[in-house]
């Protein structure tokens, strides 16, 4: 039977690991090759990596850790942020990544969701979304640019069509819920779980080890994504992991 | 020494890496006289089937391939690497495969008999279970969890050619062998120390050949 899987997420930002709580307000949280072994030794199934440098010199940067890191971890890794090109999406995967995320660049451009695909199949090509709840809309609105600029996106339409474009997986990160360590958004997670047929990762707001439970149990998500929970040692994966199997959810 | 067949497609530097890690000599190339020097080749392979039997077919590599296998040397197909071991897939189309192991690819249907939706890819950690214990890929091992991507699966014709299964809407061949070809559908330099495992059994089983 396929696990549900536990997805430690590191925001890099000129090859240091930082994380910003509800996207701003920075700390440096360590090393991405010291911080992804100590993960992966933790029994993380998955990493992924979030390049939020804003300079052209820490993306090279990127590039390097994600060489360093692909010479180390012996689990599947994503590397997300600042994927404009399938050039960019070229130089991630030829480093060593598993797979790449794209957010701004895909709503901005959605064929370049099927351009990836096409070059490198769909399943290295994950589709980040970043949603908020909009009373207008009676329903969740993609933001791009981090969380700062609102598109005129439906969260249900987007995820439809980046699937449609080929999207292998679906990262989907609460705005409201992200940083709040309140539980992850159950009620959206459901939703996009119930358009897509293909994976989709919860992001945003766990907070305690039930969280995981409610997120994969009640909401249907395939994996979770936490990043503070874990670097501040709140809790471990392995932790995580055992009130999963004590809660009946199947993990490795 | 390991052969890495470069060929366009695929994540060569994981498994390159892990077999650095394993401390095995290798090269990558599409080189056919290189490849020739080897004890023991590996086709790896991420993306679509029909896209990569074009590409072998064009560069001469299916037929110096099947040259090999004829000579029965040791050869490793890893995910797509493994499919295209069997004889076709429904991928884009009917497309003809290496055909060393009897069997065809077909898209997991999506939906079960009861009707019931599951997600495609097959994307995560599922758990092994072993047909033949002793074969010399998984001998040594406890069946655990490995790391798979796909959305193709193999319909093997005889069920001689399954080592090892796991459950995704019927059983699904994770690894695959006959003689001295064999396939693993996941990705054994993602799969921890599992299946850092099996690709050090498949290096002794190459160094051993060699001897």
């Amino acid at each position: 039977m396929l696990t549900k899987r536990l997805i430690p997420c590191l925001d890099v930002k000129e090859g240091r690991v930082v994380k910003g709580v509800q996207f701003v307000d920075l700390r440096d949280a360590g090393d991405p090759v010291e911080l992804a072994a100590f993960y992966d030794e933790q029994g993380a199934d998955e990493l992924v990596f979030l390049d939020i440098s804003a300079s052209h010199e820490g993306r090279k940067t990127m590039i390097d850790v994600v060489e360093e890191v692909a010479g180390t971890l012996a689990i599947p890794f994503t590397v997300g942020g600042g994927i404009n090109s399938v050039e960019d999406m070229r130089a991630i995967l030829r480093a060593g990544a598993d797979k790449v995320s794209l957010n701004t660049a895909a709503v901005l451009r959605p064929a370049l969701i099927g351009e990836g695909a096409a070059f490198f199949g769909s399943q290295c090509i994950v589709v980040a979304v970043d949603a908020k709840w909009d009373e207008s809309i009676e329903s969740w609105r993609v933001y791009t640019h981090g969380g700062r600029k609102p598109t005129d996106w439906d969260i249900t339409d987007w995820v439809k069509e980046a699937v449609h474009q080929g999207a292998g997986e679906i990262l989907l990160t609460s705005m409201d819920q992200d940083g709040r360590k309140t539980g992850f958004d159950l009620p959206l997670t459901r939703t996009v779980n119930e358009v897509v047929g293909v994976p989709v990762i919860a992001s945003g707001g766990a907070g305690n080890r039930q969280d995981f439970v409610e997120v994969f149990e009640d909401a249907g998500a395939d994996a979770a994504l936490a990043a503070s929970i874990f670097h501040y040692k709140e809790t471990s994966v392995e932790e995580v992991k055992q009130t999963l199997k004590e809660n009946g959810v199947v993990v490795r | 020494m390991i052969g890495i067949v470069d060929y366009g497609m695929g994540n060569l530097h994981s498994v390159s890496k892990a077999l650095e890690r394993l401390g095995a000599t290798y090269i990558v190339s599409d080189n056919k006289e290189k490849l020739q020097s080897c004890d023991g080749l590996i086709l790896p392979g991420v993306g679509a089937f029909k896209d990569a039997m074009e590409i072998l077919n064009e560069n001469g590599l299916s037929s110096f391939l099947k040259q090999w296998v004829e000579d029965e040397e040791p050869l490793l197909g890893i995910c797509l690497g493994m499919q295209l071991l069997f004889q076709s897939s429904e991928e884009h189309g009917h497309t003809e495969g290496l055909g060393f192991l009897p069997g065809h690819v077909k898209r997991f249907a999506g939906k079960t008999r009861a009707g019931d939706r599951y997600k495609v890819p097959h994307m995560g950690w599922n758990q092994l279970r072993y047909l033949q214990p002793e074969h010399p890929i998984v001998d040594a091992t406890e069946p655990g969890h490995v790391y798979f991507v796909h959305s193709y699966v193999v319909h093997a014709n005889t069920s001689d050619v399954v080592v090892a299964t796991a459950d995704y809407d019927g059983d699904v061949p994770a690894v695959v062998g006959k003689h001295h070809v064999f396939g693993t559908q996941f990705h054994p330099e993602k799969s921890s120390t599992l299946g850092m495992s099996m690709l050090n059994n498949y290096i002794r089983y190459v160094a051993e050949g060699r001897e």
